[in-house]
């Protein structure tokens, strides 16, 4: 029996990096997934090998940009897979500069997908889960979340938001028997690591390296499932040591 | 192949509470277990137990404030199983009481096992697991090691000082393969927790708990193994947090 037999699980940008990594993790502990991403081809990937292995993952194409598809997804995951046991936020983008020079558009593409798409499909998810009962859900934050570093500015308030909004829904919702935890990767080997960042430097941790996905998606499973039924507002930090 | 298949484990205050359901969840998934506590005949029942399973365990009965008993520890366990691979300071006490009102007894108690004992049995462990080329630490903190509550001054203090000692030996050793983690528990059925309270005060602290609840002894030990295990592989210096949500606000 495996952790996830049967649960329905949705992960956002799940065409790569943390996402793709813990798609295949689900997928390989029985659960039943709808995978969402802005890069069609990746994505498709993504689910034929996870289905080929045996598992069961569907993916849909979208924007999270887009105000109707990710206030429409919830309502598309349940109509497909009949119920939403877990939800996995973990789309995000990074965009580098300071507030001097980062463009408002700039702005407002990573607080919609790093901070506004959460709060949107939370908002959905809630009342799923309150009606059956209980749920989880697993947001990613970032190191970047807590501390700070220079030239990520829209990202690092983007993440402050995300373990905050964490913290509060979990205990808006813990009596409702759904659990709301974050993970907060360090540097880790993405695309989005090498996105608009010119200082390779940044990828140093105590453990002189930086991680790779596949240790990144271990922490969500286990948030995601019964090992952590005492857990709820945390956000797990799996960064090398970076904060300590 | 389970996690820890061969893994020669020590956990500290295996006895009863948190040890020992992590000890028996250790046991179940395959490590060499050597186990300590101050209460010989329950140890020895864990040990029955998980042997009775098909587990692989032993118990010492010993005190962690006699230094002899302390600082030979490690190399009793190196001795007996020939490395040491997972730490698990978990052994903690508490006195309850204002700081006037606690003894100096009381004080150099909670201090000496709960924190002390974590830096003498890593002083000692982590040559060994450096000679090995590597090996995981995990401490027992608290939520009350992040945030203070009324009547246990010397608790919180030690427990602040484990999770500080966590990051800074993280730091020291993220190089040599060594990983330093610390669980933060909430209110857990514990003795430590409910040992000679009455129905009202359990009902108050559950009530505290945003879940509503006070935690299950086997509901901390996942979260010890995740920390021991190689699914932690870039987590170093990290405090994991199981509370029902008691820090989150």
């Amino acid at each position: 029996m495996a952790r996830f037999d049967g649960r329905t699980v949705l992960i956002t940008g799940a065409n790569s990096g943390i996402g793709a990594a813990s798609a295949r993790a689900f997928g390989a502990e029985g659960a039943r997934l709808m995978l969402t991403g802005n890069d069609g081809e990746e994505g498709a990937a993504v689910a034929a090998d996870i289905n080929d292995a045996g598992g069961d993952a569907q993916f849909i194409q979208g924007d999270l940009m887009d105000r109707g598809f990710r206030e429409g997804l919830v309502d598309c995951t349940v109509a497909e897979l009949g119920r939403l046991d877990v939800l996995f936020n973990n789309a995000g983008v990074g965009h580098g500069g300071t507030v001097e020079d980062m463009p408002m558009a700039d702005y407002q593409l990573v607080m919609t997908v790093n901070l506004e798409a959460p709060f949107a499909l939370c908002r959905a998810a809630i009342p799923v889960m309150k009606a059956q009962g209980g749920g989880v859900i697993v947001n990613t934050a970032s190191e970047l979340g807590t501390v700070a570093t220079k030239r990520a500015v829209a990202y690092c308030a983007s993440k402050g938001g995300v373990i905050l909004m964490t913290r509060a829904m979990a205990l808006d919702h813990a009596r409702d028997g759904i659990r709301i935890n974050a993970i907060c990767p360090g540097p880790v080997d993405t695309a989005l690591l090498y996105d608009g960042n010119d200082d390779p430097v940044a990828g140093e941790t105590p453990m002189n390296r930086i991680g790779e996905v596949g240790e990144i998606a271990p922490a969500v499973l286990f948030l995601a499932s019964d090992d952590a039924s005492f857990m709820t507002g945390a956000t797990m930090i799996v960064d090398g040591g970076a904060t300590a | 192949m389970a996690r820890f298949d061969g893994k020669a484990v020590l956990v500290t205050g295996a006895n009863s509470g948190i040890g020992a359901a992590t000890a028996r969840a250790f046991g179940a998934e395959g490590a060499r277990l050597m186990m300590t506590g101050f209460d010989a005949e329950a140890g020895a029942e864990v040990m029955a137990e998980i042997n009775g399973a098909g587990g692989d365990s032993r118990f010492i009965h010993g005190d962690l404030t006699d230094p002899m008993f302390r600082d030979g520890l490690i190399d009793r366990v190196v001795a007996e199983l020939g490395r040491l691979d997972v730490l698990c300071n978990n052994a903690g006490v508490n006195r309850r009481g204002q700081v006037q009102e606690l003894s100096h007894e009381d004080y150099r108690l909670i201090m000496t096992v709960n924190i002390e004992t974590v830096f003498a049995l890593s002083r000692a462990a982590i040559p060994v697991m450096r000679e090995q080329g590597g090996g995981a630490i995990v401490n027992t903190a608290s939520e009350l090691g992040e945030t203070a509550t009324a009547n246990i001054p010397a608790y919180c203090s030690s427990k602040g000082a484990v999770v500080q000692l966590t990051r800074a030996m993280a730091l020291e050793h993220a190089r040599e393969g060594i990983r330093i983690n610390a669980i933060c528990p909430g209110p857990v059925m514990t003795d430590l927790l409910a040992g000679g309270k009455d129905e009202a005060y359990l009902t108050q602290t559950a009530e505290a708990v945003p879940m509503g609840r006070i935690g299950e002894p086997h509901e901390i030990a996942p979260a010890i193994l995740f920390l021991a295990s190689d699914e932690a592989s870039f987590m170093t210096g990290a405090m994991m947090i199981v509370d029902g949500g008691v820090t989150a606000g």
